[in-house]
């Protein structure tokens, strides 16, 4: 029997995957992004399991409006990389300190 | 074991291989198909609840829309992404401790919750209360309850097109592109230039 927290595990594990890719590519900015859309799919999974379980519409509307933002999120941040790659030849982020005053 | 549970643990085990392959991956082209085929899982996890819409919604905006957009900039950028991968064995041990903190104390949370909250007291999921079909459920409420949010979320990627257009938009200067109100103006007078040239020499400009 498949229960809520079948699908919570799932999602707390995604989750910590993606914090985890954060950790160990903090130079690749493409893989950092992917990581972020990563930590949202889990977000998006436990949002629609509890709208699943408790028999309530309103979790899966709200879920729908996260991924909204991801795509925007998506589009908006692999804009500035690009504009970033042009600036600087490279994606390395770790030592991105042009703005520093 | 029936059918449901079996779908259940291979999607999931499909959705978190493919989630590690994404952030572990040497090549970031890899990165992105490990995460295409995650959030195809995904959606079929979506599936298993009930929440058709929400499934295809997954499939079309982020297989169909941000992991095309994704190849199009690892492809396009021309990166040393081996250089990029340094620091990989270094970071690895910090990022394993948090990430196993984290995993802990999520999942005794979610063991708590899911024992004891208010989604314990149902036992089977029903992602469209109401005996309706899962996108007229939705249909029902987000262009009523949330109709607000809703044209606030059409606003937001409004913004985001304007802006990832703007980011990206560069003039380059000394590109030859035709300018019709130029031409049109152009005379005879302006158009030609009578020049007196002395014999056995050119003209330079």
């Amino acid at each position: 029997m498949i229960g809520l927290s079948h699908y919570l595990v799932v999602a707390a594990i995604l989750f910590t995957i993606g914090v985890f890719g954060i950790f160990v590519n903090r130079k690749n900015v493409i893989v950092i992004l992917m990581s972020i859309e990563l930590i949202l799919l889990a977000v998006n999974i436990n949002l629609v399991a509890f709208s699943s379980f408790l028999h309530d519409v309103a979790g899966q509307i709200f879920a729908m409006f996260v991924l909204t933002v991801a795509a925007a999120e998506a589009a908006v941040g692999l804009a500035i990389l690009v504009t970033f790659f042009r600036n600087r030849g490279d994606i390395a982020v770790d030592d991105a300190s042009m703005m520093k005053g | 074991m029936p059918l449901q549970a079996i779908a259940f643990y291979l999607l999931a085990f499909v959705t978190i291989a493919a989630g590690l392959l994404v952030v572990s991956a040497r090549n970031p082209v890899h990165s992105v198909l490990f995460l295409i085929t995650a959030f195809f899982s995904a959606a079929g996890l979506f599936v298993l609840l009930g929440a058709e819409f929400l499934a295809m919604l997954l499939v079309v905006v982020y297989v169909g829309a941000v992991a095309v957009l994704f190849l199009f900039v690892v492809m396009m950028l021309d990166v040393d992404f081996a250089e990029l991968r340094q620091g990989f064995v270094q970071y690895l041990p910090f990022g394993g401790a948090i990430a196993l903190v984290i995993a802990t104390e999520m999942v005794m949370v979610v063991a708590a919750v899911a024992t004891n909250g208010a989604a314990s007291r149902n036992a089977l999921p029903n992602a469209s209360p109401g005996g309706v079909p899962n996108t007229e459920a939705i249909g029902r409420v987000l262009y009523t309850d949330y109709v607000f949010f809703f044209q606030l979320a059409g606003l937001v990627l409004l913004v985001a097109m304007i802006g990832a257009i703007v980011l990206t938009l560069r003039h380059k200067p000394g590109v030859k592109r035709q300018d019709i109100g130029k031409q049109v103006a152009r005379t005879p007078k302006t158009g030609m230039e009578l020049v007196q040239i002395k014999p056995g020499e050119g003209i330079s400009e």
